[in-house]
């Protein structure tokens, strides 16, 4: 079902998503912390408001489903997974680690709420939409959430998914991007510019929205108005800032994905509250 | 005499009624020859238009929903272009997807070297959980199809695009599936192991040799992955040799299938017919197989070149 939670819940949800991805970031000893913060608002909104899920059946057929295309950001969604109860939050510490079912990038064969295996990019958004598609084609009502990155926009099947959902009206899907513009190399508009975004993707026949990628209200009424939308997929371009929340990874490139080390992590626990796990 | 595509397309569409699967293709109904399915059960198709790798990731958004689903388009157009996609979204999750790839090798004729893929089954054998199936004729087409639609797991399907005799008269008689080949012909000298066009090659070549004295065991190995290594064991106990024949790349087909099994268990001496780690060219499918050395005496050749090694003359 769905949760629907309050503004003042989201974002206490929102902030243990936050602290458990530094937490599981450090004892992992890499991955990809920039992209994961950026995303945890959208994220929570989403497991704590939007989507109609039930976490002790996660294979239930008309659960609506989320694919996370930007798969490296996979520590803020097993943190928010666990935050939502899908599993104990205690498996966050095994992340990336030999024998965890929290594989570097999500595997729904092994990780309860994962609905599709991510990592090389631009490959979970045709996933998605194809999800979208079959309940179209079947006649079931669920949903499908999707987010994917800024940079992941520069891989060009995510072009033909973006034609593929306009030209099949799949107003039953609804894809954020996470637009931190940085990618590991840079600034995206500097790498290999992909905007102007909202002009091409209404060219392509969606519906699309720009707000606040971090402010939980913002996103609550985004959802709700994409969700009156007919015959159109919805396109969500949620600004965000890469690193959110930890002052010293915020809007830095090179926190895409680096190693947090024990002194950076007591600061960034410092700046985000008391530690959880 | 028909194509195992056209095999394929009949296939569908007759198994369309006793189970429920979804096709889809990328702009190439009609050679593909899924068109037959895409009239009959319109709601159970999707064109994707010319975009293989989304096709690709539909494919496996459907089959994440619980669907079976078929995702057909050209061998270059599958396993090349959409290698990652295969990989990743379909063979990595394990993902129920059937992906069925007309016009695999040179012999497709005309359209030449960007449209003949030589190396699908060097490509597809390495991807873990996936399987290979690739049929010879239509009855064994339809057994494949069927097989694959019963299998849990992504399915790699090769079918050719020309008129090939029928090998099999009654179902009974093909024992493809997975992991099985079927025995067509028993000999004591050699084995021949072939795959789709060229087994009706490898039996006509055998029918050859018989007039020299020369017996051959010619094995239909459908199974490409998982190679029906028990049967090949068993065969090649006797004969001590194998020819394998292929329209593929020699480097890591159906010969690499086979030599891989020898090798370990029994290892005898193997002379492979396929392509000899080249690109394909526009011509017609005879002068290719000429060119190529996809032919019958081709395979005769290689048959008399692998006895002399087995009798230690070469």
């Amino acid at each position: 079902m769905r949760q629907q939670n309050s503004v003042e819940e989201i974002i206490r949800h929102a902030q243990q998503i936050r602290r458990n991805t530094i937490i599981s970031l450090h004892s992992a000893g890499s991955g990809h912390p920039g992209g994961a913060l950026s995303m945890v608002e959208i994220i929570a909104v989403l497991y704590f408001y939007e989507m109609n899920i039930s976490p002790d059946k996660p294979e239930e057929m008309n659960r609506d489903r989320f694919v996370l295309s930007k798969g490296h950001a996979a520590p803020a969604y097993y943190a928010a997974l666990a935050e939502r109860g899908y599993f104990e939050k205690s498996a966050l510490t095994t992340l990336r680690k030999m024998g965890s079912m929290l594989q570097g990038h999500p595997d729904m064969k092994k990780v309860p709420g994962v609905d599709m295996s991510t990592g090389s990019l631009g490959q979970g958004i045709s996933a998605a939409c194809g999800m979208a598609h079959y309940a179209k084609k079947t006649g079931k009502d669920y949903r499908v959430y999707c987010i994917i990155g800024d940079g992941e926009m520069q891989e060009g099947q995510v072009w033909e998914a973006f034609m593929s959902a306009g030209h099949f009206k799949l107003d039953n899907l609804v894809v954020f991007l996470d637009n931190n513009n940085l990618q590991i190399d840079g600034r995206v508009d500097e790498v290999m510019s992909i905007y102007p975004v909202k002009e091409k993707l209404q060219a392509f026949g969606w519906h699309v929205e720009e707000t606040d990628g971090h402010n939980v209200k913002g996103l609550i009424e985004t959802l709700d108005r994409v969700r009156q939308v007919r015959d159109q997929p919805a396109f969500i371009i949620g600004k965000t800032t890469k690193g959110k929340g930890v002052s010293f990874m915020e809007n830095q490139a090179g926190w895409h994905g680096a190693a947090i080390n024990d002194e950076q992590f007591e600061q960034a626990m410092k700046e985000l509250g008391e530690a959880c796990v | 005499m028909s194509s195992t595509r056209e095999a394929y397309g009949a296939a569908l569409t007759e198994l369309a009624e006793k189970y429920e699967f979804f096709v889809f293709d990328a702009d190439l109904s009609k050679a593909t020859q899924t068109i037959h399915f895409a009239k009959k059960y319109p709601d159970r198709f999707t064109d994707m238009g010319i975009a293989e790798c989304n096709m690709m990731g539909y494919a496996a958004g459907y089959a994440a929903s619980g669907a079976v689903v078929f995702a057909s388009t050209f061998a270059a157009f599958a396993a090349g272009r959409a290698y990652d996609q295969i990989r990743n979204s379909i063979a990595y999750p394990n993902l129920n997807v059937k992906i069925a790839a007309t016009h695999g090798g040179v012999l497709i004729g005309a359209d030449g070297g960007s449209h003949q893929c030589v190396e699908d089954l060097a490509l597809m054998r390495a991807v873990p959980n996936m399987t290979i199936l690739y049929p010879a004729d239509t009855i064994e087409t339809k057994k494949c199809v069927e097989e694959a639609i019963n299998h849990k797991g992504p399915v790699y399907l090769r079918f050719g695009r020309l008129d090939s005799p029928e090998i099999y008269t009654e179902k009974k008689d093909c024992r493809a599936s997975i992991g099985k080949g079927t025995l067509l012909r028993e000999g004591q000298d050699l084995t021949i192991v072939a795959a789709g066009d060229l087994v009706s090659r490898a039996l006509e070549a055998a029918k050859e040799m018989e007039k020299n004295g020369i017996c051959a065991d010619v094995i239909d190995m459908a199974s490409v992955k998982p190679v029906d290594a028990e049967l090949l064991l068993d065969s090649v106990r006797k004969t001590g040799c194998a020819v394998t024949a292929e329209d593929h790349n020699i480097l890591g087909g159906l010969g690499g299938a086979v030599s891989e099994v020898l090798s370990k268990n029994y290892p005898v001496p193997v002379e492979m017919v396929g392509i000899q780690d080249m690109f394909g060219c526009s011509g017609t499918p005879k002068e290719l197989a000429e060119h190529y050395g996809l032919t019958i005496e081709n395979i005769v050749a290689a048959a008399h070149r692998v006895i002399r090694r087995k009798e230690g003359k070469s």
